[in-house]
């Protein structure tokens, strides 16, 4: 089967291209080179005047897992209002917020996405994960595998085990977790509540092991960066959410000692504490030493006014936050000595100031980050907002003048506390592919995926060009996905099964010797029950596996 | 003759896999770590292993055909039963959105006492290993633990090593309500759990006045339910002194009206002691047959749990209207599926409208359904996954011998497939 998409504008950051006429050719599921002139053309598509990018990288949403079908559960009158009726080709199902598998997979194709990575997956909750993911159509999904308030780990740490023998137990953990990256979330605090601590700083210790936040950060970006898994460790910082939170994140910036790290959310953790409410920006501070420290990636986390509900794993600081639950209902649960989680529905309003503020400091952020390549776009869904508002801010990013507008309607003492409105910064189409698709790609370590040159996955997506770039974004004229036309005019014409991406790095067998120990004596299942088979991904017919080297590992 | 170790059970909630069973072409032994639940699950033969229609045996083709036909000619079905693993589930799932059929688990109506909770106000639960290595304080209302599931105390609560406390013999065990049928929860140094009975009907009273207490609320009487108010305080004192206290009940053995008030009090007096400077956890007991994977699966396919219907072609929820027995008796249904998949004894409700079961082989009727279909049970005769009471942890079910029957999953996709 060979496809050509003739004559569109492509916008292909992997591969240099910035707005060249281009034609494209896809050959059984991948992109080839302009064939020979003899092979016949099965079928073309005249894309004249349209702008074709990479299928999108959604690289941080909660599409998967215990924490998002609690939120899905909590939330029936959520549901109820965005019902999803079943057509010839989907399923039925519900959106908004947390929106059902079926629909998350749809809604994501139907905006031009094709690919996203759950970032929260508990080692103990993993298998949840992927049977959550894998009845999501049509996306390619991977997780991150989730550490750092995992009892094993904080006893290693505490009897000063050497950084081989923990590099052995993060390499094991995500292949018995299926994980192509690791994540921590407020590093040992999670595990801290569990003891009644109610807050962890940087440099605080957990009252049981008596190890540090600090220490955790150094110990997992060391443990990624010598197992050579390409994303950096994925880190939720510490006082998420608190005023004054700004000080905390330049703090891990600065004591990471230049190990590779992404800082998700990082909207949520850019916070001051100047003016008559103690709460200020410090997105402008954040966004410089982001720019000075080059081994940083971020995501911003952007928060959208409406209803939504949060899902995190950070049970300590979602059970200060119920005080804000919106409705007032919410859920924390501690998990298997492993990890934990808590849910709070919010609405963040226009005119709370505190709200307004903090999507400008989310706004800040994009535009004051110089280098695209080092930053994501994304809500952190659905915790700042549902995915679904990503065209919406694709055109705050774009259009200057709609963003002063929409600014003028917040909260007056945000828009005082903001220097949004003297930043004259529009993002490009090129740069725009580039954090939605070239970068994405490149900061999780997928080769063949977010761009267009020859070899790539035939993941591609085509705009019909519109000066309102929401509406623009909304609703792509087509979307391809392994070759195969999935949506046409914002709508999904056909559904097939994405694959699963992973690590597998090298490790130590030996290491299985103390962990059976472990197991057996403090844990709840059998360490041969707890690995979770390439067999579960793949058994439903519903998918496959996608190794993904690591670095110094033959392709 | 072969002997498969570490065998997880989908039948007791608890999530047990350390099981061995001895396996003699379709016979099943355990040999180990049995329980009276476990045990009989386990080595209960397969006796029908053909469909019937009309009490006839048939192949399998011809059942799938015949149910397809039923499922086709009705207006409103209704899938109940759904014991099965998340396969099984999806297919079920797959199968009611295409024919608009209701969806109601067996279990629901206990169940319901805990999600009515959840959609209102939440709370704060934990999970078997943090029960394990950290609970110094179990306080259970209103249920018999150890004829729930034999071996929880064993498993959880007299574990001989623990992360976090240095000897669990000395952990408190209090039950208020039910008392126990057993010595399980004695721990094994000798120490008894405290026992405060009181009818069942009296434990919203209870409850609520144990709740109060917590929060330093004056209580004037001198009994609440039946319990003395000093016996109530003294718990509460303990709740508030302990490190991690843990509040458990099962939902399904509150079988009073408005239940699910009770839970929210438990709930709320978990929060409360949360907000005291001291920690303390929730644990919904339940898990059997397939119950919190009906929930779980049929949460992420629709956004609810498993008592719903697809009538309007989209998933619509309502934890009452949509009761199959209730649906049935009010002649609002014209064809009925029940699968159960895990036990032969739970068979569907006598209703006169054409009846499709696909269930575990065994199954006697006193009115023969139109359509039986015998399957495998996951983690006996297929690999599978079902979820442990605590909602958290999936476990991976093992397939431990070929008795050639088809999985659940297989026949519900054939019916979609032939309708």
């Amino acid at each position: 089967m060979l496809i050509k998409l003739t004559g569109g504008t492509v916008y292909d950051p992997a591969s240099g291209i910035d707005g060249q006429q281009q034609d494209i050719y896809i050959q059984d599921g991948r992109i080839v080179n302009k064939p020979v002139e003899d092979i016949q053309v099965d079928r073309e598509y005249d894309l004249k005047g349209k702008t074709v990018m990479a299928g999108a990288i959604d690289m941080h949403t909660h599409i998967g897992g215990g924490k998002v079908n609690i939120a899905r559960t909590l939330m029936p009158e959520g549901h109820r209002a965005d019902p999803v009726a079943r057509t010839h080709s989907t399923r039925s199902g519900c959106g908004h917020a947390t929106p059902s598998t079926f629909v998350t997979g749809y809604r994501y194709a139907e905006m031009g996405y094709t690919t996203g990575f759950e970032p929260a997956v508990l080692p103990t909750n993993a298998r949840q994960a992927h049977m959550e993911m894998a009845d999501i159509p049509i996306l390619d999904k991977g997780g991150y595998i989730m550490l750092g308030s995992d009892d094993y780990l904080l006893r290693m740490m505490a009897a000063k085990k050497d950084q081989k023998a923990i590099n052995d137990y993060v390499a094991w953990t995500i292949h018995a977790a299926k994980g192509i990256g690791v994540k921590v979330v407020n590093a040992g605090g999670i595990s801290a509540f569990k003891f009644n601590q109610r807050r962890l700083d940087l440099d605080e210790q957990n009252s049981h092991y008596g190890v540090t936040p600090r220490a955790i950060l150094k110990t997992l970006a060391t443990a990624v960066k010598e197992l050579g898994i390409a994303h950096p460790l994925h880190v939720h910082g510490c006082n998420l959410g608190v005023p004054g939170n700004m000080n905390t994140t330049l703090d891990t910036i600065q004591g990471i000692g230049g190990l590779p790290l992404h800082l998700t959310h990082i909207q949520f953790h850019s916070y001051g504490t100047e003016g008559d409410f103690k709460f200020s920006s410090g997105a402008a501070q954040i966004a410089e030493t982001i720019n000075k420290n080059k081994n940083i990636t971020v995501d911003v986390g952007q928060i959208m006014f409406g209803q939504t509900v949060t899902a995190s794993g950070d049970s300590m600081i979602q059970f200060i936050n119920h005080k804000h639950a919106s409705p007032n209902k919410w859920v924390t649960m501690d998990i298997e000595c492993d990890a934990g989680c808590g849910i709070v529905p919010f609405k963040y309003k226009d005119q709370n100031f505190v709200n307004a503020l903090q999507w400008a400091i989310g706004l800040e952020t994009f535009l004051l980050v110089d280098d695209p390549w080092r930053i994501s776009l994304t809500t952190d869904h659905p915790n700042g907002a549902p995915f679904t508002s990503y065209p919406h801010l694709i055109r705050l990013l774009m259009d200057r003048s709609f963003r002063n507008e929409v600014l003028s309607t917040i909260h007056p003492e945000a828009q005082k506390m903001t220097t949004l409105a003297s930043i004259n910064r529009e993002y490009s189409l090129q740069e725009i592919a580039i954090m939605t698709r070239a970068g994405a790609a490149r900061l999780i370590g997928l080769k063949d995926r977010g761009g267009l040159g020859s070899g790539n996955w035939g993941d591609v997506t085509v705009y019909t060009d519109n000066a309102d770039r929401q509406l623009m974004f909304e609703k792509p004229a087509y979307v391809f996905k392994d070759g195969e036309l999935v949506v046409k005019d914002g709508k999904i014409v056909h559904t097939k099964w994405g694959t699963t991406h992973v690590v597998k790095p090298d490790f130590d067998v030996s290491v299985e010797k103390d962990l059976r120990k472990y197991f057996d004596r403090f844990l709840t299942m059998k360490l041969d029950n707890f690995k979770i088979s390439d067999d579960e991904i793949t058994e439903d017919g519903r998918g496959s596996l996608t190794v993904h080297p690591t670095k110094g590992e033959a392709v | 003759m072969a002997e498969i170790t570490e065998v997880p059970s989908p039948f007791c909630g608890i999530g047990t896999d350390d099981l061995t069973i001895q396996v003699d072409g379709v016979l099943l032994k355990v040999t180990k770590n049995g329980c009276t639940v476990n045990t009989p699950a386990f080595e209960q033969g397969i006796t029908d292993t053909r469909p019937r229609v009309d009490g006839k045996e048939v192949n399998l083709g011809a059942a799938v055909a015949k149910a397809a036909a039923l499922l086709k000619a009705a207006n409103q079905p209704v899938i109940g039963g759904c014991a099965t693993d998340v396969s099984g589930m999806r297919a079920l799932l797959a199968l009611a959105d295409r024919i608009g059929a209701v969806v109601d688990n067996m279990n629901f109506t206990g169940a319901r006492r805990n999600f009515l909770v959840l959609q209102d106000s939440g709370w704060i639960n934990t999970t078997l290993t943090e029960v394990k290595n950290r609970c110094d304080l179990l306080l259970v209302v209103g249920v018999d633990i150890e004829a729930f599931a034999p071996r929880f105390f064993e498993h959880y609560l007299w574990n001989e090593a623990s992360m976090f406390l240095d000897d669990t013999g000395k952990r408190e065990v209090i039950y208020l309500g039910q008392a126990p049928s057993g010595n399980a929860s004695t721990s094994p140094n000798g120490k008894k759990a405290q026992v405060f009975e009181c009818p069942l009907s009296a434990l919203p009273e209870v409850a609520a006045v144990l709740r109060a207490l917590v929060k330093g609320n004056p209580i004037r009487e001198a009994l609440a339910g039946g319990v003395a108010v000093a016996d109530l305080q003294a718990i509460a004192d303990k709740l508030k002194a302990a490190k991690y206290s843990v509040v458990t009940w099962a939902a399904g053995a509150l079988a009073y009206s408005q239940a699910e008030l009770t839970v929210q009090t438990l709930s709320e007096m978990v929060k409360d002691l949360n907000s005291q400077n001291t920690r303390s956890s929730g644990l919904t007991l339940g898990g059997k047959e397939g119950d919190q994977t009906a929930n779980q699966v049929c949460g992420w396919t629709t956004g609810y749990p498993a008592r719903m219907r697809f009538s309007s072609g989209f998933p619509e929820y309502d934890p009452y209207l949509n009761d199959a027995n209730f649906l049935l008796d009010n002649g609002e249904a014209d064809a009925f599926v029940w699968v159960q998949a895990f036990n032969a004894g739970a068979v569907p409700p006598v209703t006169a409208v054409p009846t499709i079961v696909v269930g575990r082989s065994g199954m006697t009727f006193e009115k023969e359904p139109d359509v039986f279909i015998p399957v495998g049970t996951p983690g006996i005769d297929h690999a599978g996954h079902a979820y442990r009471m605590d909602n958290v942890v999936a476990i991976r079910l093992k397939k431990l011998r070929d008795s050639g029957l088809p999985t659940t999953a297989q026949v519900l996709s054939a019916i979609e497939q032939a309708l």
